[in-house]
């Protein structure tokens, strides 16, 4: 097989078949078998499994196994001088299976196959036999340790001499990636992975794009205005060649594997032409049915025709089909009336398409948890007591005030503003445990603008910790508290009532040992980051992993905080965690580059370690279809035998177990070999 | 449906009017108390203030009593409510008073027995749309609804209403014609025991509740246990007198309230027992 | 003020006993005084609710018993319904009130503990409350014997004062006072008969838990 046109995701350099052998390696009764000649090293991982495991003893012990030519015991076989002990060794002694006793293969299991490759050996007649995670890691005994190292490594070295060489195959790589949610993390990471020169499909549930970004006033902590750092990205989006905006879409199903997703999106229904319509408004004017504005948090209405607001992106009317009066009751239309360029079409059909992309990239940010779980703050129900999104829209200059910040209840400026943080936060009784890491900062910063609009406000903030680790955070709070004079109270608010124009607060200082009462105009809640509602539903279409608090899981929050435990499917943004805006910005370049370094091959290789059908034996029942959950298991129609697809096959054995008659079975893993290990030790 | 039933102190003395109501109301109402024999005062705060054992030998006790008669006990104070809640549940919790309880009585029949409070009988068992059906008059009145502290908290004991917004005698009361005001202070605390030792805090406590039922616009307090009815009838004249201000609010245990509703005369409800007098109200809406 | 902490008084066995009587791990209360905020009497408090909570932190029970707040809690279980980390600091105060009594810790607050005693004195001997004799008793130990004097005939006028007691529960509650006296005592428990009920008669009525 030549390599020149081909990069391979690993580059792991192809030689020579090892010893003659079959599709299975050597099948049958074990006395039939060539006799292999095994190397093994053991290796001391420093004290991590010398000083629980006797590793000479073990080394000592395997070496008058039947097989076993040659057996040595190393400090660190991960070393460069480790690995190059391997290559002489295959050279010197000839052998032809490779076994290296030391950590998990998780860890090393690449380094060792590259090793045994440079030796001149298929790097798949290379094992690892665990007995560092699984053994020297958990035991303290020594001499209980010792004796169980010595029987994993006897069940490798029987299950070594079943392996065969096996051929890593490559699929195409489809380079096209799909954005789900396009806040400022999902427009980031399409914009980069656009500029890369690759094609986006950028996908949002809401009529248009711009996610919680789109709604908020100035931001930390350089106080610029959030449309107008963000606007330039979101106009970039709309007319970047290689992006498609699916708009109002939603994600329906999810099949194949890295490089080769094939996806169903729901391009909702807006029941307007959007070819013809102009973004001019007056259908909206004209329509006679209001509804809270979830863009405006609820401090406005909107009409069940409409455009969330001014400068959305798309710029195209939507009808709320649960609102409307034509959908509800057959009667109306008066939008259709009106529009002048024909763009209102009633039931409007949703439209279903099918792409093809090569890897996903979930961005669907969060959400606020609702005032409504507070009873002591009054449930959501006192107009006066916000969140602080509802302030964000206030504080916006196209807000619903004009950046003037009134008080719901009757549009009067307030004078003083109490600010109670950790509203849901950290509360392990009615909250999440979580710290939501960005309210210390908007808060600092509400107060700071609160001053800023009325000169003789006054903010106060009842606060637990300050958090202000990032860049020129520390120096943003402090300026609040120095410069706008907010002033800060440390303690929570046990309750909050309304007497007469005013809100009462009662709340604490623990700074001056006493109870603190506040008679305010206006209480902002900094409620807890939630990730958006659905995200349960996404995972599960995708087969990713979210945690107990509902935020995707990463596949190492160090070291992989972009990839997720499904290769071809990577995070960006608050659906991982609670995170500010300079963080999600830099996490959606990174996860951009691990797309684009997908993107890098064309071709990518795929783990040979794959289920097999022995069409001989296989009676075509077609159990194994209908275990797999990777649809890489299909019937052959003409020869009436399973067949298996490589590319998609993730090696899990499910389809194995349910064969009836051994005819599957997964390669390197067959159950001769499985029963020869447990044999080794019983 | 039978149910054992617990006064308490208070209700054979300074809360006979509770007392009074209560059994004219089930009287009306259909349901069937039986006195729990023998029983004896449930130690209230000085009991679990002193002594874990005592706060839950004297409630198991009674229990014990109870049990002979029904598998129900409906109690009214909400204070003796708390008290049996809190026995039963450290009861179940702590094996070792579990053991000293048991080598005192047959303690596994106190765990038995289900201890609920009259506004939950009348809330659930009964039902608004029964007592709805039940009334004979619109009283008129315009009602603070005042849960305080025992009823509702912790929600882990009472299991019974919201203890942040609390709504079963606002439905009962609704249901019976009356008018419910919504107003913050409806689980504030009064003061409770400390009536004679800490007469200073109740006062404050208890005018910060009566004034927010004022600007509410009520025209009375409707209660659900005998402390909360003390420090609010019977120490609203010290109030009035220390802050220099008139509130006049009737206050009417929930039960006197409904009885009014269903056309049960004042003598058996206990009306006009309360300090702050209630004539002129009355007489105003037309209910004698 | 200054207080020395040291390692080996972090977690002392009287600390142990408050949390065992509790069911509470003081170490679960990050101090963010939402009890403090939400508490009725705190205004009358000299330390804090969270701050006796503190003091159980750092290792200074004793001060915590000693201080007048642990009697001046109201038992309104505010704090425990709204604390975010689920602390029941309500019994940590019933704790500390039982454990100070238990370790001869004089109340601070004269009026509270004579309310409690006297109470307790006369559910032993009547077995309900008996309101005349508790204030009058009460009044007397406080040297305050007109309070709330002209409420006494008001009261009785509306029959809310009885003149003699209820003796109903007489049986009930000295047999209670009587079984608890002796696991105090540490004295083996009165045998019980097949209904549950003692066979011997219940003690005399004079005599308290005291």
């Amino acid at each position: 097989m030549t390599t020149e046109r081909i990069s391979v995701h690993e580059p792991v350099p192809l030689l020579a078949r090892g010893p003659a052998g079959g599709e299975f390696g050597e099948v049958g009764p074990r006395a039939q078998r060539p006799v292999p000649r095994i190397g093994v090293f053991v290796c001391h991982c420093g004290i991590n499994i010398a000083r629980t495991v006797d590793v000479e003893r073990v080394k000592a012990e395997i070496a008058k196994e039947p097989g076993v030519v040659f057996a040595t015991h190393y400090t660190y076989m991960c070393s460069t001088p480790g690995q190059q002990m391997i290559v002489d060794a295959i050279k010197q002694h000839r052998l032809d299976r490779v076994i290296v006793a030391s950590c998990s293969p998780k860890m090393h299991e690449t380094t060792f196959r590259r090793a045994t490759s440079k030796g001149g050996l298929n790097p798949f007649l290379c094992e690892m036999a665990n007995i560092r995670e699984h053994c020297s890691w958990v035991h303290e005994d020594r001499e209980q340790a010792t004796t169980k190292a010595i029987e994993i490594v006897r069940t490798i070295v029987e299950k070594v001499k079943g392996d065969a060489p096996l051929e890593i195959s490559y699929a195409p790589v489809s380079r096209r990636a799909l954005v789900i949610g396009a806040g400022i993390a999902g427009i980031q990471t399409a914009l980069d992975i656009a500029n890369g020169g690759h094609e986006v499909l950028l996908l949002d549930r809401y009529p248009c794009i711009g996610g919680h970004m789109a709604q908020l006033g100035e931001t930390f902590p350089t106080l610029d205005c959030a449309s107008c750092i963000f606007t330039p990205k979101v106009v970039e989006v709309a007319q970047n060649e290689r992006i498609k905006l699916l708009a109002y879409s939603e994600l329906e199903e999810v099949s194949g594997s890295v490089g080769n997703f094939e996806v169903r999106i729901r391009r909702k229904s807006r029941s307007v032409d959007v070819t013809k319509c102009t973004g001019c408004g007056l259908c909206s004017e004209k329509c006679p049915t209001k509804v809270t504005s979830e863009f405006n948090r609820g401090l406005t209405a909107r009409k069940a025709i409409y455009i969330p607001f001014a400068q959305a992106v798309p710029n195209v009317a939507t009808i709320d089909k649960e609102n409307c009066r034509y959908y509800r009751t057959g009667k109306c239309k008066v939008c259709q009336k009106v529009c002048q360029a024909g763009a209102v079409v009633f039931d409007q059909p949703d439209e279903i398409i099918t792409e093809k992309v090569g890897a996903i990239v979930v961005a669907t940010g969060y959400e606020l948890l609702p005032r409504s779980v507070y009873g002591e703050y009054g449930y959501g129900t006192y107009p006066d007591v916000i969140d602080g999104l509802q302030l964000e829209r206030m504080l916006s200059a196209s807000g619903p005030n004009q950046g003037e910040i009134r008080r719901p209840s009757d549009g009067v400026v307030p004078k003083e503003i109490v600010f109670i943080q950790c509203v849901g936060s950290r509360d392990n009784a009615k909250g999440i445990p979580y710290c939501s890491k960005i309210c210390c900062m908007y808060t600092a910063k509400h107060t700071r603008l609160f001053k800023h609009r009325v000169h003789d406000g006054q903010a106060y903030v009842f606060y637990m910790d300050v958090r202000a680790g990032g860049k020129r955070y520390e120096e943003f709070v402090k300026q609040a508290m120095t410069n706008e004079g907010a002033v800060y109270l440390r303690g929570r608010v046990s309750k909050v009532y309304p007497r007469g124009k005013k809100l009462i607060v009662r709340g604490t200082d623990t700074l001056s040992g006493r109870q603190v009462e506040i008679a305010a105009d206006l209480v902002v809640l900094a409620c807890a980051i939630v990730p958006a509602p659905g995200v349960e539903e996404i995972a599960r279409k995708l087969r990713i992993a979210y945690d107990e608090n509902k935020f995707l899981a990463e596949a190492h929050v160090k070291l992989k905080p972009v990839e997720t435990n499904t290769a071809g499917i990577f995070l960006a943004g608050a659906c991982q965690a609670p995170k500010d805006i300079p963080d999600t910005v830099a996490q959606a370049g990174c996860a951009a580059s691990k797309v684009l370094g997908l993107f890098a091959n064309e071709y990518l290789a795929s783990e040979p370690i794959v289920a097999s059908v022995d069409e001989e034996i296989c009676s075509g029942c077609g159990l194994c279809v209908r275990v797999c959950s990777y649809k890489a298991r299909k019937m052959d129609e003409k020869k009436h035998v399973a067949a298996v697809e490589a590319v998609l096959c993730q090696g899990c054995g499910a389809c194995t177990s349910a064969c009836p008659n051994g005819a599957g079975q997964l390669k390197n893993f067959r159950n001769d070999q499985l029963v020869a290990m447990v044999d080794a030790v019983t | 449906m039978k149910y054992a039933y617990f006064p308490g102190c208070s209700l054979h003395s300074t809360a006979i009017d509770y007392d009074e109501s209560a059994k004219a109301l089930a009287g009306a109402l259909g349901l069937e108390l039986m006195e729990v024999p023998g029983w004896s005062c449930c130690g209230s705060t000085p009991a679990h203030s002193t002594n874990q054992l005592l706060a839950a030998a004297l409630p198991a006790k009674n229990l014990v009593a109870a049990k002979a008669i029904s598998d129900e006990m409906v109690v009214c104070c909400s204070a003796c409510f708390s008290r049996f809640k809190f026995a039963q549940k450290h009861l179940e919790e702590k094996p070792q008073l579990r053991a000293q309880v048991a080598d005192m009585m047959p303690a596994a029949d106190a765990q038995k027995v289900r201890v609920r409070h009259l506004i939950d009988i009348l809330t659930n068992d009964v039902g608004p749309e029964a007592i709805a059906k039940a009334k004979k008059r619109d009283t008129g009145l315009k009602v603070a609804c005042y849960y305080g502290c025992l009823i509702t908290r912790p929600p882990k004991v009472t299991q019974l209403d919201d203890p942040e917004n609390p709504r079963f005698m606002d439905d009962l009361l609704k249901a019976a014609g009356m008018e419910t005001i919504d107003w913050p202070c409806k689980t504030d605390c009064c003061g409770a025991t400390f009536s004679l030792t800490r007469t200073e805090t109740v006062l404050r406590l208890s005018a910060e509740i009566l004034q927010m039922a004022k600007e509410a616009g009520a025209d009375c307090i409707g209660v659900a246990c005998p402390l909360c009815h003390t420090n609010l009838d019977l120490r609203q004249s010290d109030v009035e007198r220390k802050l220099g201000v008139k509130y006049g609010l009737p206050v009417f245990y929930f039960t006197q309230l409904l009885g009014m509703a269903l056309g049960l005369n004042a003598g058996e409800l206990g009306i006009g027992r309360g300090l702050v007098s209630c004539k002129q109200l009355l007489a105003a809406k037309g209910v004698v | 003020m200054k207080s020395i902490v040291q390692k080996n008084q972090l977690r002392t066995t009287l600390l142990q006993a408050i949390e065992e009587h509790s069911g509470q791990s003081v170490v679960n209360c990050y101090q963010c005084d939402k009890c403090t905020a939400g508490c009725p009497i705190a205004a009358d408090m000299d330390t804090p609710p969270n701050q006796v909570m503190r003091l159980l932190q750092l290792g200074l029970v004793d001060e915590a018993l000693r201080c007048k707040t642990i009697w001046l809690c109201a038992s309104c279980e505010t704090c425990t319904t709204r604390c975010p980390r689920e602390v029941d600091l309500a019994a940590v105060m019933d704790a500390c009130r039982n454990i100070a009594l238990r370790e001869g810790v004089p109340v601070p607050d004269r009026a509270i503990a004579l309310f409690n005693r006297t109470f307790l004195s006369i559910i032993n001997r009547y077995g309900r409350l008996f309101e005349m004799e508790f204030i009058g008793r009460f009044n007397t130990g406080t040297f305050n014997f007109f309070k709330d004097m002209t409420k006494g005939p008001t009261l009785m006028a509306k029959g809310r004062l009885t003149f003699l007691p209820s003796l109903g529960g007489r049986k009930t509650a000295c047999s209670v006072f009587g079984d608890v006296r002796k696991v105090r005592l540490h004295l083996p428990p009165a045998p019980l008969d097949a209904g549950g009920n003692h066979a011997v008669p219940a003690r005399e009525a004079h005599e308290t838990t005291e």
